[in-house]
């Protein structure tokens, strides 16, 4: 609003600041900041003249020259030429887009405080000196001074990533016909591929995307019920050393993960040490099949994540069991209800009205969980000819179609599409919840 | 009826007794390999036939293919430097959400909660690019390119912080800014010390995160074996050419990791109940 304000009620000093940036300010006797508006301007100037101008250029075809060679006649020798990498256009362009954007937003701050200072004049007011613009960073404007940093982070290291992904889905960046240093523009080509239900990649991709919503499904439900029975039970009067017990079943999630699951994984292995016991027990004739067989494997996955999961879920509850008024309790406990009723119909929906956005960021790191099935099955069971195991979720798969195959666009693909589903599913859930329509509930 | 809730009880005890043994008997495992002197990681019992010290013995001093001690090091150095920007980065972004009003601020809070639903390592590879390209993919760069990986966008998990920074009193800002303090002496002198479970709780989380991601680490320091951090050191160990050999020392490693993280781990938790009752009580 202010800029419009600028430009409509500005003389001609503000207006001519749009184009040489700082103008209004050094004729006002903002010598400083109008010499840094000026300096940016110049420097931005230049940087697009030197290479900036080159990469955005680029970005549209993503580069059509081959690293070869050629005879060089005064040598004698063939020599390599550099040819374009696509992937750095791409990333280059970006970047330049991203550092164009960041100009705008200096240029629109150049404008607002020439159009400040020009304001100042006419009511006859001192304009702002410099020591006063640095002192007012620690005042009005603190939000600027301490988000800066963290912002331009999460933009370089979060947010530009995310775009360079995001814009590989929509290439052949990936091993067919090599197209791994020279690639084009495809449209919405690798989407076709990734839902048409005939075609490799397509099956996967539904099968994989089934056995995530699956798990994520179990894996949420199971912890969060188990581990409230866990927290209910420790919290109960009767219950001696609760810490204790607390301090015992926060132990498996104390380690890391990368040494509790692998762990588990030896122990689960064909001659693994369970496997070992209980032959030695004379239980089994033949090692049970907890990684090789697809059902196995499965319910294998979801009850270890019981052992990781169980414990933050009574951690995160214990506090609020106790909040639960106690008069509900007693209330029906005089109608005749049984522990079994009283969980269902006061403990459970009490807990779900509390805890739903807590249920959705535990769904949303499960449907997201790497580690679970990284460390603990790598996928296995993979059937032949197949890029992603029986237990591969959609972030696993992601990892091996990039890491490991090479299907660069497909993997943003899967990425893209992730998101789209969790995105669309916590919205559904959260919107459904009784937090969400009727917020004193409870209260 | 005193008889069976006295019945009651001790079926509980005993259930809670099963189900704790059932729990650690995976680290009381790994803390027994860890003291076996029978190479490889095949065995035949529960417990092992011998014990030795040899195998923490071996991590320490065998340096030869994995270096443990420098692993252990240079994990120390990347966890202290990450930990020191993000918690700053944390509080800044918490502080400025919670109490600050400006225009950008609930577009900002809910990007953040967009950015957290992308799968957190999709951009994995994007982000190696942009190191390699800035030109630290090399030599001891990589340390500080692993530094800026887990604290670089670190602002963005402000969520926990903002939530307890909204439980300080708004009326003790406005007296001390009443008598002439600015916003950043706010900050500073008064929501900061106001703020030392969830300052702990952030210092404990940022610095276990180098400790035990191996993702990342494994993206950016691919085969620079000078530059591993713990984890990959550990996970190296467990790959086919290493297990024989190493899998006992892996234990060893393993049991001296998660001993520290762990302590903290339960610190850390300790802090979050509190910051969780709230900054000023009454």
């Amino acid at each position: 609003m202010e800029l419009v304000n600028a430009f409509k009620k500005g003389d001609w000093l503000t207006r001519s600041s749009a184009i040489v940036m700082g103008l209004g300010n050094i004729l006002r006797k903002q010598f400083i900041k109008g010499i840094l508006f000026l300096f940016t301007e110049a420097a931005f100037l230049f940087f697009m003249a030197a290479y900036g101008w080159q990469c955005l250029l680029a970005l549209p075809g993503l580069g059509e020259k081959e690293q070869g060679e050629v005879w060089n006649e005064t040598l004698g020798v063939y020599e390599y030429v550099q040819g374009d990498n696509s992937l750095l256009i791409l990333l280059y362009g970006i970047a330049v887009l991203f550092i164009c954007a960041a100009f705008i937003c200096v240029w629109a701050g150049a404008v607002k405080s020439a159009y400040q200072a020009q304001v100042c004049i006419e009511k006859n007011k001192p304009v702002t000196t410099f020591a006063e613009d640095i002192k007012s960073l620690f005042d009005k404007n603190l939000h600027k001074l301490l988000l800066t940093l963290p912002v331009g982070g999460i933009l370089i290291f979060t947010i530009l990533p995310l775009i360079f992904m995001i814009a590989m889905a929509f290439t052949n960046y990936s091993k067919v016909n090599s197209h791994l240093v020279l690639f084009d523009w495809v449209g919405l080509e690798n989407f076709r591929q990734m839902f048409d239900v005939s075609g490799t990649f397509g099956k996967t991709f539904w099968s994989v995307l089934g056995w995530t919503i699956v798990w994520a499904v179990f894996a949420t439900g199971l912890n969060y019920i188990l581990g409230m029975l866990l927290a209910l039970l420790i919290n109960r009067k009767g219950t001696k050393i609760k810490g204790f017990w607390r301090l015992i079943f926060i132990l498996s999630i104390a380690i890391p993960q990368f040494v509790s699951l692998l762990v588990m994984r030896s122990m689960l292995s064909q001659d693994g040490i369970i496997n070992v016991m209980l032959k030695n027990a004379g239980w089994i004739q033949k090692s049970l099949p907890f990684f090789s067989n697809v059902a196995w494997a499965r319910i294998t996955v979801i009850v270890v994540n019981l052992w990781i999961g169980i414990p933050y879920t009574m951690m995160q509850v214990t506090g609020i069991l106790q909040n639960i008024p106690l008069e509900l309790y007693e209330a029906a406990e005089v109608d005749g209800a049984g522990p079994v009723i009283r969980f269902f119909k006061i403990t459970l929906p009490y807990m779900l009205f509390v805890t739903t956005p807590y249920l959705i960021t535990t769904f949303t790191a499960n449907i997201n969980n790497f580690n679970i099935v990284y460390l603990l099955t790598k996928g296995d069971p993979v059937l032949s000819g197949n890029t992603a195991g029986k237990t591969d979720l959609l972030v696993t798969w992601l990892y091996k179609m990039t890491v490991d195959y090479q299907y660069y666009n497909l993997g943003a693909v899967i990425g893209i599409m992730t998101f789209v589903f969790l995105a669309i599913g916590s919205l559904l859930v959260y919107r459904r919840t009784k937090s969400y329509k009727d917020e004193e509930g409870f209260q | 009826m005193k008889r069976k809730k006295k019945i009651n009880n001790i079926l509980v005890h005993l259930f809670l007794s099963v189900l704790a043994i059932i729990w650690v008997s995976p680290l009381f495992w790994i803390i027994l390999t860890s003291f076996r002197a029978q190479k490889g990681a095949y065995t035949s019992s529960f417990f092992p036939k011998k014990y030795t010290f040899d195998n923490y013995i071996k991590l320490f001093t065998d340096t030869g293919i994995l270096n443990f001690p420098r692993m252990f090091g240079n994990t120390l150095f990347i966890a202290i430097c990450s930990c020191i920007i993000s918690t700053f980065f944390v509080l800044s972004v918490a502080y400025c959400m919670s109490r600050l009003r400006f225009r950008l601020r609930k577009p900002m809070m809910n990007i953040a909660m967009i950015l957290g639903l992308f799968p957190g390592f999709m951009a994995m590879i994007a982000v190696y690019y942009i190191l390699k390209a800035v030109g630290l993919s090399e030599g001891s760069m990589i340390r500080v390119a692993l530094i800026l990986v887990y604290s670089g966008s670190s602002g963005i998990q402000f969520y926990i912080a903002k939530g307890f920074f909204d439980t300080i009193p708004k009326t003790i800002d406005e007296a001390a800014m009443l008598d002439g303090a600015t916003k950043w002496q706010v900050f500073t002198k008064i929501t900061i010390p106001l703020s030392k479970p969830i300052i702990v709780y952030t210092v404990l989380t940022t610095f276990i995160a180098p400790w035990v991601d191996f993702i990342f680490a494994r993206v950016i320091c691919r085969a620079n074996a000078d530059y591993y951090t713990v984890a990959i050191g550990l996970w190296q160990m467990l790959e086919k050419e290493y297990v024989d050999s190493w899998y006992t020392c892996f234990a060893a490693g393993a049991v001296c990791i998660s001993i520290p993280i762990a302590v903290l781990f339960i610190f850390m938790q300790k802090c979050y109940n509190e910051s969780m009752s709230g900054a000023v009580k009454g």
